[in-house]
């Protein structure tokens, strides 16, 4: 009996050691590859870094013939663009999420045909997505919605210049359509991960369902939908092809949304093959690097937020 | 009123004694699509008494509490049919607002349900500030009323902008049970509100329910016979979807008068 247990033993742990090395491998491989893209990103910029300093970052002028560079143009029209996606797409993509969950409950097989449709949406190669947006939207922003904009709002800064259609709100726009499939999909999947006793205690006490949505069900996933968010936003700050296609590749730091603009992606794939000496080279890896970071910087402060939001209650998603 | 047992004899299971009912049902139906869980209950619960519905597993006593506050059709592809009155108004009736019969009938789950992100206080007062009650000063004596009625008030005095969550498991239960009171209902719907706790948590829980029903009408769904026979004044024995017997608890258990009910009641089955 005692020998038999032990041999059993024995062999299971053989098999745990074979599987805690496979997966103590990977991860550490993961952390490892993530250390090394940022010493090569830091190693490759070197020289930029050494030559222009923080001036880098602060720089408004963008001049590869005079070897003159700042950034800070392209810092500016990523979260520019990044933010007015959220602002446009969070709203709607958590619209459509709790009425996939809550509202199309009773109905299986709408709920399912609308979810697998918004996922669809996804998977749309993000050139085509650039594609509609310079053929369609581009058109549709220039003559349909920024003139009475920019005619009856023209007053507030933000409107405040002539409307052309490849601009900051148009790149938004686009943007936020990007990022609305995925965030409403994780925000549906934690809706409706949400316990129905939550729901069902919120009825018991002669709720509404907007009171049920608003009351048991939001606060139960907020941490989740904030993750959800953070993803969209992820997305919209490293996403390269349609907004270079629509936000007009002119660096500016307007506080008009109908100006055109520039991003850190959009400078990297128009001009990487064109650098014509290792300083220009060097500055555009650091480009690279800055955004590297951007993208490190969001998520790590999404994650402390979330600590903080969740700290002390006991519930997790 | 008479009830078709499974046996097929008709048999009166109205208690000796006369009593007001609360809630009245008639050929209570209800089903999970084409699964009919309760097959036609009709049952007059006392007003201001404890009422313990007691049966095995799958007996649908849970569904039958669920359908007197109208929670069993928020189930997809759940339907109710018959009559059930509450003070002799159709709870299904046309023009009747569910939101309306759930603020009058409050409902305490098996599971201790607090709202996880809301503190002790707000969890207390939670279906007031449905009502749109607003001010600081009502909802914080009316907190502490329904907490002191649902004996947890001296254990979180000094925490009550805890979260809800922070608790222990028995006292989550009554500040389920503080949070269904504060909305002051007339009838309380308990579903087996001690099968999550331990002896001590139930002992207190219980002591807590017969004191509610001076000012409520208790509805307790218990699996567990010595707590229907410790608390509740009158027992309802379901089986299949089917009432079986209703009376008196003492009676009941001293002196049942199916053979079904005798079975359960002596560990033959269940």
């Amino acid at each position: 009996m005692a020998n038999l247990s032990k041999s059993s033993r024995r062999a299971r742990s053989r098999g745990d050691v074979v599987l805690r090395s496979l997966v103590a491998t990977a991860a550490i491989g993961i952390v490892a590859l993530l250390l090394v893209l940022g010493a090569e990103l830091v190693n490759n910029s070197g020289l930029s870094l050494t030559t222009y300093g923080l001036g880098f970052l602060t720089g408004t002028v963008w001049d590869p013939v005079h070897l003159v560079f700042g950034a800070l143009p392209f810092i500016y029209g990523t979260l520019l663009t990044s933010g007015l996606a959220l602002l446009i797409g969070l709203p709607i993509s958590l619209g459509v999420a709790i009425f996939l969950s809550e509202k199309a409950r009773n109905r299986r097989g709408m709920g399912s045909l609308l979810g697998a449709l918004v996922e669809l949406l996804a998977a749309v190669p993000s050139v085509i997505y650039g594609l509609w947006g310079l053929f369609f939207l581009v058109p549709v922003m220039k003559n349909y919605v920024e003139p009475p904009l920019h005619s009856y709002m023209g007053f507030l800064p933000i409107f405040g210049t002539t409307p052309i259609g490849t601009d900051f709100l148009t790149a938004g726009v686009i943007l936020a359509i990007m990022i609305i499939p995925t965030v409403t999909a994780v925000s549906r999947d934690i809706l409706n991960a949400v316990p129905n006793s939550q729901r069902e205690a919120m009825y018991s006490l002669g709720a509404t369902d907007w009171e049920v949505t608003r009351k048991a069900v939001l606060p139960y996933a907020r941490s989740g939908i904030f993750g959800a968010t953070i993803l969209g936003l992820g997305r919209a700050v490293g996403e390269t092809m349609a907004v270079t296609m629509v936000i007009g590749n002119a660096p500016s730091i307007s506080a008009s949304l109908l100006s055109e603009g520039y991003t850190l992606t959009s400078l990297i794939v128009n001009q990487f093959n064109e650098t014509t000496s290792s300083l220009y080279a060097s500055a555009m890896v650091e480009i690279g690097l800055i955004l590297f970071a951007l993208a490190l910087a969001i998520n790590f402060f999404a994650r402390v937020l979330v600590w903080r939001m969740t700290r002390g209650a006991r519930f997790r998603i | 009123m008479g009830y078709q047992t499974q046996e097929g004899d008709e048999v009166s299971a109205r208690p000796a004694a006369e009593y007001s009912a609360k809630i009245e049902t008639r050929g209570l139906k209800a089903s999970f699509g084409s699964n009919m869980v309760l097959k036609g209950i009709d049952l007059r619960i006392p007003a201001n008494r404890i009422t313990a519905v007691m049966g095995p597993s799958g007996c649908g006593k849970t569904t039958f509490i669920r359908c007197l506050n109208r929670l069993h059709e928020l189930t997809p592809g759940a339907s109710v049919e018959g009559v059930a009155l509450l003070d002799g108004e159709d709870i299904y009736g046309k023009d009747v607002d569910p939101v309306s019969v759930r603020r009058r009938i409050g409902m305490v789950f098996q599971k201790p349900n607090p709202f996880p992100t809301m503190s002790i206080l707000d969890n207390a007062v939670a279906g007031l500030t449905l009502n749109g009650v607003k001010d600081k000063r009502t909802l914080r004596q009316a907190a502490e009323r329904s907490l002191r009625g649902a004996y947890l008030w001296d254990e979180v005095r000094d925490k009550l902008g805890n979260s809800g969550a922070s608790l222990s498991g028995g006292q989550q239960q009554r500040l389920c049970i503080a949070r269904a009171l504060a909305v002051e209902p007339e009838v309380l719907l308990m579903d087996e509100p001690c099968s999550a706790l331990d002896p001590t948590a139930t002992a207190k829980i219980e002591e807590l329910i017969t004191t509610l029903k001076n000012e409520y009408t208790i509805v307790l769904v218990t699996h567990n016979m010595q707590q229907a026979s410790r608390v509740a004044d009158y027992t309802a024995f379901f089986y299949l979807g089917k009432l079986i017997e209703f009376d008196e608890t003492a009676r009941l258990f001293e002196n049942p008068r199916q053979e079904l009910t005798e079975r359960y009641i002596t560990g033959k089955f269940g």
